[in-house]
């Protein structure tokens, strides 16, 4: 155990716990006394193992980006999270979740989406196992993100737009919470970031940790150190950071990056970068980071990614800004975009517009020519092609 | 020192009514209309939600009336202003229910406090474990004289309602069903025998049924198993619809209570 992970109470310092009514009690309770003995069993580890191997396609490339390092004057390693099956680091949790779903008797499932890249995710992994599933969206994301709402269809999932509030990922979020106070016995819910009431934040980031255990032995093969300097991640709810993070917190000589989306600017009022404007709240069942008014209302945030359009940062991440582990910084709209083309030109790979945040703050640091930099590019662009073309800078 | 809800339950046991609705709904200051409207209308206590942006625990009538009345511009300082001036002329006891980001933000002991002073009986924060209460919070709230009500479901334990019976204080507020808030229409031979395994455990505290009660009928059958029940979806409903709250409501109570 390190400082950096949760407590046997289910905090990270005084972010965490389960604040949730009594009626998600037994659901939370089941899952936080059987996750750890389920995910740590032989017979779990062999399955989940198995899949990511033969179905997601791990272990995903650790690629040396040789033009975008001439560029930075520095060595720039991508973490080919984009490679997974389905297009995002998102599959390595589903697919941990939903095998832990099944081991509790578990026949239905529910999610929540924002870009449609979990729900899709989740979606594969029930056609996968041949479970019924119902994905939670925001009404404006299934506009904005359709093609991956017409995913989750063929894949046989019903999607269920979520008609509350701004009607975008935490109203999904909400709406998926209250389907499973009105369905407690036969449903789990599987949540896509590292956000939820403990043993959640865990759980995923667990299940997200065979990013940073990958790059550990790719650095030591390709370099013969599995350290690096700098490891970047883009922080929506912060999963795809957690598992970049994950087996490097307690190496304190290895400089974490989380990189939020500051929308149209920190200070334009529409922006999600959390750790600039957030304070301690609850929201979604755990103490974490979150834009809110002085009332305590929950504000709405802004970004052009829609996987970076949540109002908070789960509770290890806000853990981790508070005592100063991980450094956080954010990346605009614009810088963001740019990023990405900047990846297509000179790499040849489309990023995701969440992954081109990590990649648009490369340019906030000074790195010495041998510093070894590790960005995660945790999804590809394909779901974004719409937001490119209206961006039309290219 | 003398609270209302206990001294309510030490002398009425059964058929009492709590009614719920949402403060600053439908306009910012009906919240005291109402409340003199129940207390005159036959109601035993009030239930006063403060508005949250993120109500996961309610259905979409609640949900709706914490949206107009947080753009009613609702806040946790002007409520208990309110209270201040329902406390003039109404004497059952008021309850404040909130989810506990707004009472954070507000600052927990200084609300507890304020609440107190204010003239408010108990609190209901739904979503506040039982573990941060007993040890952060339990002090405080004897210290100020309130009472706190914890939630039971069709789910919970018993082992666990035994120790929301012991961390509880004043009542303790069944949910009738797995599910959110809502009016609902009969209630099943399940929901019976949950409320009857309920009565049966002789728990410290007296309980009260809520979630899915909406007229006469739902109240008697909920009454007959508890110290009474809590309506709240089918009144919100009753004032977004009210030409004149004050009968309205009135009349709303007396049918409710039959
Ligand atoms: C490609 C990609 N990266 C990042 C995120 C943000 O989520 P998280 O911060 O949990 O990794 C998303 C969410 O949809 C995503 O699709």
């Amino acid at each position: 155990m390190s400082k950096y992970t949760v407590d046997e109470r289910g905090y990270y310092g005084q972010f965490g716990g389960a604040y949730i009514p009594e009626m998600l009690y037994p659901n939370v309770e089941e899952l936080r006394q059987n996750y750890l003995s389920i995910i740590e069993s032989a017979d779990f580890k062999k399955e989940f193992d198995l899949l990511l191997r033969t179905y997601v396609g791990r272990p995903t490339p650790l690629y040396f980006a040789n033009r975008l390092s001439e560029k930075y004057k520095t060595k720039i390693y991508l973490k080919r999270e984009d490679l997974c099956h389905t297009g995002a680091h998102k599959v390595n949790n589903t697919i941990g979740q939903i095998l832990l779903a099944k081991r509790l008797g578990k026949q239905k499932i529910i999610a929540e989406t924002g870009a449609g890249q979990h729900g899709v995710a989740t979606a594969t992994v029930c056609a996968l196992m041949g479970m019924e599933c119902i994905v939670y969206m925001g009404k404006v994301d299934m506009e904005r993100q359709k093609p991956n709402v017409e995913r989750m269809r063929i894949l046989g999932t019903k999607v269920v737009p979520a008609l509350s509030g701004s009607m975008t990922l935490k109203d999904a979020t909400n709406e998926a919470m209250r389907h499973w106070i009105n369905n407690p016995t036969d449903t789990h819910y599987i949540i896509g970031s590292v956000v939820g009431p403990h043993p959640y934040p865990d759980m995923v980031a667990r299940f997200q940790s065979v990013i940073s255990a990958e790059i550990k032995s790719q650095l030591q093969s390709e370099i013969g150190n599995p350290f690096p300097d700098y490891v970047f991640a883009c922080v929506g709810g912060g999963s795809n950071a957690a598992g970049a993070f994950y087996h490097y917190l307690n190496d304190e000589h290895v400089t974490l990056v989380g990189v939020e989306a500051a929308g149209k600017g920190v200070d334009s009022g529409e922006s999600a970068a959390t750790t600039a404007l957030g304070k301690i709240g609850v929201l979604h069942g755990s103490k974490m980071l979150l834009m809110q008014t002085l009332d305590g209302q929950v504000v709405e945030p802004h970004s052009i990614s829609a996987g970076l359009d949540y109002p908070g940062i789960g509770p290890m991440h806000a853990h981790l800004f508070d005592v100063g582990r991980v450094k956080f910084v954010s990346a605009t709209d614009d810088e963001s975009m740019n990023a990405g083309i900047e990846l297509s030109r000179h790499e040849g790979i489309i990023p995701a517009i969440e992954s081109a945040h990590a990649l648009a703050a490369l340019k906030q640091f000074e790195f010495a020519e041998d510093d070894v930099v590790v960005v995660n590019l945790s999804g590809r662009g394909d779901k974004d092609l719409e937001t490119y073309i209206r961006w039309g800078k290219y | 020192m003398k609270n209302r809800i206990t001294e309510l339950f030490s002398k009425k046991k059964d058929n009492l009514l709590n009614v719920y609705y949402t403060a600053g709904y439908p306009k910012l200051n009906d919240t005291i209309v109402i409340a003199k409207a129940l207390e005159a209308g036959g109601a035993d206590l009030i239930e006063i939600g403060i508005p949250f942006s993120d109500p996961v625990a309610d259905g979409p009538t609640i949900q709706a009336s914490n949206k107009v009345a947080i753009d009613n511009g609702m806040n946790v300082s002007l409520l208990l202003a309110q209270v201040r001036t329902i406390r003039k002329d109404v004497k059952i006891p008021i309850i404040l229910m909130g989810y506990l980001n707004p009472v954070m933000q507000y600052g927990v002991e200084k609300f507890v406090k304020d609440a107190s002073a204010a003239g408010v009986d108990g609190l209901i924060l739904p979503d506040m474990p039982i573990h941060v209460y007993e040890e952060e919070f339990k002090e405080l709230f004897h210290q100020h004289n309130l009472c706190n009500t914890f939630l039971i479901s069709p789910t919970t334990s018993e082992e666990r309602i035994r120790k929301i019976d012991h961390a509880t204080h004043g009542f303790i507020y069944a949910v009738s069903s797995s599910s959110i808030t809502g009016a609902k229409g009969e209630f099943t031979q399940g929901q019976l025998d949950y409320f009857k395994r309920l009565k049966d455990l002789k728990l410290n505290n007296p309980f009260m049924i809520g979630f899915g009660i909406s007229n006469n009928a739902s109240f008697k059958k909920a009454a007959a198993y508890s110290a009474g029940a809590i309506v709240g979806s089918a009144f919100i409903t009753l004032l977004g619809e009210a030409k004149d709250l004050d009968s309205e409501i009135q009349a709303f109570v007396k049918s409710l209570k039959g």
